[in-house]
């Protein structure tokens, strides 16, 4: 299939319609505006609904309502909407329905600033709301890689019927690249699957066999019941962790990071190689679950130092690195911030003096 | 190969046009890669507005490079802003009716041609960017002409009236690329 010239957010919006995505509901914030305006567009032509609601709490909760109903749905937003939608987000969790979510990041904490940054890590790793719970948490280096996350994404909730999470940044959201879009998924096709969710979800049942959707019980035996079945389905994806190794077999150097930042690694390396240094990558392409394997697999009698580039300041992807590395070899910091981007020449310079060591 | 150029100049003069046109041109007919990211920060009308455009036979790894190949600067501080990051033996396009180049760069090429007194000579300043493009092209040959001309051709297609006026203006710039060879 031909190529397409797509900004980053509208590509992910077309995925999701090619997926099935047939609601979306969202507020406006930069750097996402493409997205809701894009389905706002879009989702008349497929008989789809998008709702621009009156704010991000709002959306959220539609999205709950259009997932509990059986429908592939989605919202996005940018960091301090994301926060405001985690209210949402966690009770998807607890009543584990399926939904979809994109976070188009930008500068932070607080207001910030609209440019790209990485500085929602943990928040998207870690607690994207209150109660403990865990979700598949993609990060995307290419507008192709966008576009494939979020058509699997869909599938992977409807599996787990839990929420998933793309963690994009402003660069990806924003820049134009070819992409080779995925099939779109036939009307029989939706219906098909809205039909397999049929059990879990509330779309028409006779009396006596009502579904119920729950963000919470008032028994404290059924809920931990509920906590350990949600335990259960986070321990099964320890082994379905993704991520791009690229010439580590002989490296003193490796570089990690994620998103952007582990892109613009992946050509500084090339240009270090081209230099003569031995020196590598790893970039997680699912930064929940973890890629710790990515790093078992590391000859650390030859490395000389790991260094974690990111757009974080504090480093705040440093942390997984840390308990993947295990004190193994030191690790050294690249970090920017305030919406600026790492230079890969800045990169190259750092590989050197760590490869002279 | 790879080919980092920044166009800037003032919002409204077309500066992101002029990076779509040329990314799709690459996308739609080339084999190579390309990026086009734009800056997106607060601004304003009268503000300026810039967008970078990477252009590599192999993948891309920063869609926004310190070190510039190829620099258009449309405005003053557009000039002000980006000339120190051209690299040695750089391309400067600069539309010389509206930029005093003040930098005592000698180490770079520097095209420059009267953009704005050209084009409203045209009739029409807003073709401004077609007009550069045409220039950009012209004198760095980056993709053949023609695919571009496709791109405009397709961008204009509901606005046939001004077909005539861009043809003209792209045309133009074409060949006074090509003349400061």
């Amino acid at each position: 299939m031909a190529k397409v010239l797509m900004k980053g957010c509208e590509a992910i919006a077309e995925a999701a319609v090619r997926a099935g995505c047939r609601f979306f509901a969202g507020y406006p914030i930069t750097p996402q505006n493409e997205i809701p305006e894009y389905f706002s567009k879009r989702m008349p032509e497929v008989g789809g609904a998008f709702v621009q609601g009156e704010s991000e709490v709002a959306s959220v909760n539609m999205v709950y309502g259009a997932a509990a109903g059986g429908t592939r749905a989605m919202t996005s937003s940018s960091s301090p909407g994301i926060s405001l939608k985690s209210e949402g987000i966690s009770y998807a969790a607890a009543a584990r329905i399926p939904m979809v979510y994109v976070n188009v990041c930008r500068g932070g904490p607080g207001v910030g600033v609209i440019q790209p940054a990485q500085t929602d890590y943990l928040q998207a790793t870690k607690a994207s709301g209150n109660g403990g719970f865990r979700m598949r948490v993609f990060a995307p280096a290419t507008v192709q890689e966008a576009v494939n996350m979020t058509y699997k994404a869909f599938d992977y909730a409807d599996m787990d019927r839990n929420p998933v999470l793309i963690l994009s940044d402003g660069v990806v959201g924003t820049m134009m690249e070819p992409v080779e879009l995925p099939p779109m998924k036939s009307d029989d096709e939706i219906e098909r699957i809205k039909e397999s969710k049929k059990k879990i979800s509330c779309i028409g049942h006779p009396l006596g066999e009502r579904v119920w959707i729950k963000p919470g019980v008032w028994d404290t035996i059924m809920w931990e019941n509920i906590n350990k079945d949600a335990e259960k389905l986070y321990e099964s994806w320890a082994d379905q962790a993704e991520w791009e190794s690229f010439m580590t077999d002989d490296a003193e150097v490796i570089v990690t990071g994620y998103g952007i930042a582990g892109r613009i690694a992946r050509s500084a390396v090339e240009i270090a190689r081209g230099q003569g240094l031995k020196v590598g990558l790893i970039r997680p392409k699912t930064v929940y679950p973890f890629p710790y394997k990515a790093y078992e697999m590391i000859d650390y009698s030859k490395v000389k130092a790991i260094l974690d580039v990111e757009m974080s300041i504090p480093a705040l992807f440093l942390e997984d690195v840390k308990a993947a590395v295990k004190e193994r070899c030191p690790i050294s910091t690249y970090l920017r911030s305030g919406g600026n981007l790492v230079s890969r020449e800045e990169m190259v310079s750092r590989i050197k003096k760590l490869a002279s060591r | 190969m790879e080919n980092n150029l920044c166009i800037a100049g003032f919002g409204g003069q077309g500066v992101m046009t002029f990076g779509k046109l040329l990314a799709t041109a690459v996308c739609d007919n080339t084999d190579y890669n390309v990026t086009f990211f734009p800056s997106y920060g607060a601004e304003q009308r009268g503000g300026t507005a810039n967008c970078y455009l990477i252009i590599s036979d192999r993948e891309i790894g920063t869609p926004m490079s310190d070190i510039l190949d190829d620099l258009v600067v449309l405005n003053q501080p557009s000039y002000d802003k980006f000339v120190s990051k051209l690299k040695m033996g750089g391309r400067l396009f600069v539309n010389s009716s509206i930029v005093k180049p003040t930098s005592d760069r000698s180490d770079i090429q520097i095209i420059s041609v009267p953009a704005t007194d050209i084009v409203v000579g045209m009739g029409n300043i807003k073709v401004l960017n077609i007009f550069m493009l045409g220039v950009y092209i012209g004198y760095t040959e980056i993709v053949p002409s023609e695919s571009i001309w496709k791109s405009i051709m397709e961008k204009m297609a509901g606005k046939p009236s001004l077909v005539e006026l861009n043809k003209n203006a792209f045309e133009q710039g074409i060949e006074l690329g090509r003349s400061q060879k």
